[in-house]
Parts: C-alpha cells; structure tokens; sequence
C-alpha cells in the first residue's frame, strides 16, 4: 500500500534528519557547560565535503566506489518503511518489518565489504566487531517486533503502528517498557552512539563505526554522514511509534508532535552519552545480550498471557 | 505483581552477567527485598494478614540485609573484588541465562493443564531463578559466588512455593527461612576459614590439594 502524503513527510523527516545527531551534539554540549557546535553543523560539514575532490587508495576495488552508493539507498529505502508522524510508512505491505531490517543489513554489509576492500588492519577489526555488535541486537529487533505482532495481530508495520495505543500500554506496561528500553539499546547500538562506540574517538584501535570509514572522503564521506543520520532517524521513529500514539490528532498536530518526539528522542540520547562512559570492548557483547534477553523476557511475557 | 517477577528475572540475569562480587551481592540484597514484597501482592489487595505481613519483614531482614551484610564482610575480609573468569563466560552465561528462561516457560507453559497456579509469570520467575541459582553453583569457581548462588536457588524456591499454592503456611515458610540463615552463615564462616588458611576463595584450585609445596607452587603459577 502506497500513501503519498506518508511518503512525502518521508521525504522531509530525510532531509531534516542531519539535525538530530546536531541536536544529540547540542545536548552533550549543555552537560559539559559548553556552547557547542551549531545544530546545523552536519549540514556545513556535508556542504564543505561535497565541494572536494575524492581520494582513492591504489589498493581499493570497485567496491569502495559502489559501497557509499548502496549505504545510501539501502538506509533510504528503509526510511519510506517505517511509519513517519504517527500517519504510516510511505510503503507498506505484509512482512515490510523483515524488509526493512534486511535493507539496513545490506547497507551494513556493503560498509563492511568496503572496509575490507581497503585492506588495513584497523578497519578490518573495525568491520568484524560491526557485524558481531549487529548480530547480537538483531535478536532484540525481532522480539520486540514478534511482541508486538502477537499484541495487534498485524503483519505490517504500518498496521501494528495504528493498533499501537495508550491502551496497549495500560494493559501490559511491563512488556512495552521492556521492549522500548530494549530497542533504545538497539539504537545506540546501531547507530554507533556512546555505550557502544564513540563518534568523537580518536584511537583506531577502539573505534567501531569511525574506523570503518577512515578511508573515505569527499563526496563519499558526505553521502555515508547523511546515511548514518537517516539511520539515526529510521530508528528514532520505530521508537517514538512504539512510546508514542498520536493516531486521533490533526496533521498539522502530528507532525508537531512527530517532531517533537524525533527530538526527544535525539536529547535522551544525548543525555545518555553524556552520563554514561563508554563501555570497554569486552563488555559491549553483554551489554546488547543484556537487551536481547530483555525483549524475550518481554515475549515471555506476552505469550505466558498476563 | 508481574512487574516483581519480570525485575526478578532482570536481576537474574544481571547477576549472571556480573563479574564484580560487590555487584553481585547487591543484586541478590535487591531479590530479598524484592522478595518480600511478594507475599503481600499474593495475598490479594484488601487482606493483607498478620502472616504475610511477618514473612515480608523476616523475608527483607534476613535476606537484604543481614545476610548481605554478611557476605560483604567476607569479601572485604578476603580482599577479593571481582570473580575470575569462570569456566563458562559472563557473555556465554547470560545467552545460556536466556535459553534457561525459554526452559522454564515451557515447562511452566506444560504445567498449567495439570496444576492450578496462581500467577504462571511469578512461576516461571521462580523456576528461572533455580535455574540461575544453580547455573552460579556450578560454573562460578569463587566459593562466595557459589553461596550467592546457593540463596538465588532458594528464592526460586521461595517464589515458586507462592505462586503455585493460593496460601501459604507461614511456618513452613518460617521454617525453611531460618534453615537457609543458618546454611548462609555457616558458608560465611567456611568462608572465612578457606580465606585464612589459602589466601584465597577460589574452589577450582581445591582440586589440587597437595602436600607437596612445589606442586602448589607451579600449580598457582599456572593458574595465574
């Protein structure tokens, strides 16, 4: 099912979503007492890469020139997936929820291959603990969702989205409390945030997302920054469409309040960088089990009835 | 009372996945307490009795507080901060945590035709919890670790014993309450003594108990 409308606030939650990780910044930048830099700054930072040339290593395939490409898409593709404003994806049809997954696992693999393809050390210890880190969260993605399946008994997103209401929360508070803690854990662990991996690290040896990308620059830097904001925005509104129901309200109301949400959601995340320290690599394993093990308690709760 | 059962289980499973003793002994000060509110939600809103009301104050005086009080003086006593690396890992504990959970909501899910239960959440909790309790007995090789486990195993029991009978008997409960402070303490002082004479809490090494001092000696430098 195609709607329009959906797609078209698709469209500007993508253009728009370069403000979240300025909003996650400006969060962290209060809690250190510092003016930070502005919102803005991922829009500047994308405008002065477009404007240089790109580099290439000697050692690269053709895999490295595609790789930003197919990142790109594939996180786009997710975005029109995921019900935006409280109104529906832009796309949806039955089993979309494993599409959507699966698109976000093809950008992530294309971003691994192109780390491999450079062929240094770092970036390959870089691309295996991505793709061990992924492994462990998807778990927690698919309880959630299995949750809320058997909760509305819909196969699309879209569907279950509508379903979701107050009401729901009333009912089993403990089972989406636990599904929501647990997919906020997911999110900072998809989107490389503190707990899991820093942005603004500098040692190669303990970056996970940054050191993939080490290689890229330019035009293709610019398209993999925008692709991980639009990530960062895909999740962030699977989240504020569980914690959140804004189903009876006016549009104008929605995409306020949609806004609104993507934002908060944005701050708690700042909030969390800045009051936790980042785990040592060691822990992080346990610590997205942890949350995985939270959405199956949350479907245990859900099928033992009460 | 669901949401008693789910931190239960949550509290499981962090104490799985805890290498930090001092941690661990919180978590399981935490289930006493959590414990004790229990009998107050079987009993139903609007009867609270003078037997619930007395399990829950022995229940979150003995187990969250005496006996971890206890068990802190030992560890401080000993000096040991952390627990080594036990012979299935933390991160390997916690999956194998999270199938033991899938276990016991079966068996509980198979339960349910033959036997009347009050609330099959708190069951599978319990059954969770002596699952857990005695997955610590086994792989944890700090003999202090080993006692934590031995109490979670006796809160599975504790929870499984309410939320299967509608009422419970405060005595047997009283009962089975001062066998486990008396076990808990007497551990507590065995503590003390392996620490005295070994230096240490770790029970693997007991395997090789020797006379022999050389044999001690490049036993410990292996195992360091």
């Amino acid at each position: 099912m195609i709607s329009p409308s959906s797609i078209l606030i698709c469209l500007v939650m993508i253009v728009l979503s370069p403000l979240l990780p300025g909003i996650i910044n400006k969060t962290k930048a209060f809690f250190g007492g510092r003016q930070g830099p502005p919102v803005l700054q991922l829009y500047l930072d994308i405008a002065k890469l477009l404007r240089k040339t790109s580099v290439y290593s000697q050692t690269t395939t053709v895999v490295t020139r595609i790789a930003p490409f197919v990142i790109l898409f594939s996180t786009l593709a997710a975005a029109l997936l995921v019900p935006v404003a409280f109104r529906g994806a832009g796309v949806s049809f039955t089993g979309d929820i494993i599409l959507l997954a699966y698109l976000l696992g093809i950008g992530r693999f294309f971003m691994v291959l192109a780390a491999l393809d450079t062929g240094s050390a770092f970036e390959g210890m870089g691309a295996a603990r991505e793709v061990l880190y992924s492994a462990l969260a998807e778990p927690a993605l698919f309880c959630g969702l299995l949750v809320l399946i058997s909760e509305t008994s819909q196969t699309s997103l879209s569907a279950i989205y509508e379903k979701l209401t107050a009401e729901c929360w009333w009912q089993n508070p403990m089972t989406f409390l636990l599904i929501a803690v647990s997919w906020m854990i997911v999110l900072l662990v998809e989107n490389a945030r503190i707990p899991i991996d820093d942005p603004n690290t500098h040692l190669e040896l303990t970056m996970i997302h940054e050191v993939m990308i080490l290689d890229y620059s330019s035009k293709d830097l610019a398209l993999i920054e925008f692709a991980g904001a639009v990530k960062l925005a895909v999740f962030s509104s699977l989240l504020v469409g569980l914690v959140f129901s804004g189903n009876e309200l006016s549009l104008p109301l929605q995409l306020l309040a949609f806004a609104a949400a993507m934002a908060l959601v944005a701050i708690v995340v700042g909030v969390v960088e800045s009051t936790i320290a980042r785990f040592r690599l060691l822990h992080v394993p346990k610590f997205i089990v942890g949350s995985g093990a939270l959405a199956i308690i949350a479907l245990i709760l859900k099928l033992s009835g009460n | 009372m669901n949401g008693i059962a789910t931190l239960l289980a949550i509290s499981c499973l962090l104490l799985l996945g805890s290498s930090r003793l001092l941690v661990s002994i919180r978590m399981v000060a935490f289930q006493g307490v959590l414990l004790g509110l229990l009998p107050l939600f079987v009993a139903g809103s609007g009867h609270i009795g003078a037997a619930a009301l007395i399990l829950t104050i022995t229940n979150i005086g003995l187990k969250s507080i005496l006996l971890p009080w206890l068990l802190t003086r030992a560890l401080f006593e000993s000096g040991a901060r952390r627990e080594i690396e036990p012979f299935i890992g933390f991160g390997a504990s916690i999956m194998a945590g999270v199938v033991l959970l899938a276990i016991s909501g079966y068996i509980v899910n198979r339960l349910q035709s033959t036997a009347e239960i009050s609330s099959s959440i708190t069951l599978i909790a319990g059954f969770f919890m002596v699952f857990s309790g005695l997955f610590l007995l086994i792989t944890r090789r700090k003999a202090l670790t080993q006692t934590l486990g031995f109490l979670v195993l006796e809160n599975g029991v504790f929870t499984t014993g309410l939320s299967l009978g509608s009422e419970f008997s405060v005595y047997v409960e009283l009962g089975i309450l001062l066998d486990v402070f008396v076990g808990i303490f007497l551990m507590g002082i065995m503590l003390f003594h392996i620490d005295r004479e070994f230096d240490h809490l770790d029970v693997d090494r007991f395997n090789e108990l020797s006379d022999l001092t050389v044999d001690v000696a490049s036993n410990e430098e292996a195992s360091e």
